[in-house]
């Protein structure tokens, strides 16, 4: 098998100018520049990356196995290239192709090579298992990282959703948008017990405007983060119950164990008049 | 009264839940349920899915348009191939809990829709209708 690699690292290494630029072109045709979102010089580069560590891995030996040690420079490229669509959106058909899109060029160039030799089907062979190999590693490269962009992805709308905000001298507030599921709970209620400690706190406004159905789960999540607020030594009010929020709520037999009013703005007064703080309006002027 | 059935959504996980509420709440505002009907047939199928994944072991609802002359409703029927329930009235009282919740979900349930049909026995898992008309 080696031998056939050294017939394909010979033939690069012999046209490497001409491969490259009928792969980039086979490339280009393809898409993958995809209107600019990867410009042509850093196209050129990592190809041209690749072909040299391409041919550097066989020349040192590397065999079928692309996990061994002599692949890891070619891998590293790949790697790079791979996670670089994958950030920039590219799907994974467009990733595959880098490599893909090396086989027609590559074969045409073996074929003039190698024309009138015996070897060359099974040259074609080797390569095109190789080809195969580095294409799917791409592939595999790419999912990983597109998992890691969605995992970041919920991770920021965990932090994103659960803003705590202080509305006024020891109130603050904590508006609810969308499900409250147990990890995001947990979010809300250590953010909110240490805004409390860090705004000496005594009165929190949650507001459940945002919140589509209330349901047993979520009214227990509710009960927690309002008995763990108490123990902190904050009150709750509950604001933002729509009607049809209201009515759920008495069907299901919830005790929500807590003041509750219809807006925010009334919760507002209800938590100034607690806490001894008062808004007035100036004298209208002139 | 004629039945036209939607489609079936497995529950395996608690993000099928969420996704249980949100094909409730789109069939239920197709047929033009006020908002109030539709958050209560939500959160009543939001209740029964959570229970066939936390004590049924996971399961499938079944969506369907009832049609009773002018009368038109929404039926969402769960089930499970879990433990069943030895004693139905018993889990149906409220406060009622095995597994540390509120123990308000069938009770619940039971009061945010119209019909309430519960088929269960112990070994051969638990299978619960809700009805709500518009
Ligand atoms: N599909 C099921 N299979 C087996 N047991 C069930 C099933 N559904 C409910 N049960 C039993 O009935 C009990 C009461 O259910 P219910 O939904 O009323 O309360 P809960 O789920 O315990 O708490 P909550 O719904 O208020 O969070 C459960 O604790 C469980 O023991
Ligand atoms: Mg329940």
């Amino acid at each position: 098998m080696p031998a056939n690699f050294d017939a394909l690292a010979s033939a690069i290494e012999q046209s490497e100018k001409d491969l490259l630029r009928r792969w980039i072109a086979a490339l280009t045709a393809a898409g993958a520049t995809r209107s600019g979102q990867t410009s042509d010089k850093d196209l050129k580069d990592a190809c041209g990356r690749f072909l040299n560590e391409l041919r550097n891995a066989i020349k040192n030996g590397a065999g079928e196995d692309i996990s061994s040690e002599q692949w890891q420079n070619a891998r590293e490229v790949l790697e790079e290239i791979s996670t670089a669509r994958a950030l920039r959106g590219y799907s994974p058909v467009e990733t595959a192709l880098f490599v893909f899109s090396l086989k027609e060029p590559l074969f045409d160039l073996l074929r003039q090579t190698l024309a009138r030799e015996e070897r060359l089907a099974d040259v074609l062979v080797a390569s095109g298992g190789l080809l195969d190999r580095l294409g799917l590693f791409t592939t595999e490269v790419y999912q990983k990282s597109r998992e890691e962009v969605i995992k970041r992805q919920q991770d920021e709308l965990l932090e994103l959703s659960t803003p705590v905000i202080q509305l006024w001298d020891k109130i603050l507030a904590l508006p609810l948008i969308g499900t409250l599921d147990s990890a995001r709970t947990q979010t809300v209620m250590e953010n909110l017990l240490q805004m409390i400690v860090d705004a000496e706190a005594e009165i929190a406004i949650i507001d459940i405007t945002g919140v589509p159905a209330v349901d047993t789960l979520v009214a227990q999540h509710l009960i927690k983060t309002v008995a763990a607020a108490r123990l902190m030594g904050a009150d709750c009010i509950i604001s933002g119950i729509r009607p049809q929020i209201a009515q759920t709520i008495v069907h299901l037999g919830l005790d929500l164990q807590v003041v509750s009013k219809a807006t925010m703005a009334d919760a507002l007064s209800l938590a100034l008049k607690k806490t001894g703080q008062k808004v007035e309006r100036i004298a209208a002027r002139g | 009264m004629l039945t036209e059935t939607i489609e079936t959504v497995p529950i395996r996980s608690s993000e099928d839940i969420v996704r249980v509420r949100q094909k409730v709440r789109f069939h239920a505002d197709a047929m033009g349920m006020s908002l109030i009907d539709q958050t209560k047939i939500i959160t009543a199928a939001s209740e029964i899915a959570r229970n066939t994944f936390e004590y049924g072991g996971g399961g499938e609802l079944l969506l369907e348009i009832l049609r009773d002359g002018a009368r038109r409703g929404l039926r969402v029927t769960f089930s499970d191939e879990g433990p069943g329930i030895a004693d139905i009235e018993q889990a149906m009282s409220d406060h009622f809990t095995t597994g540390g919740g509120l123990g308000l979900g069938l009770g619940g349930a039971k009061r945010l829709v119209n019909e309430f049909d519960i088929k269960s026995q112990p070994g051969e898992g638990t299978r619960i209708s809700l009805i709500r008309w518009k």
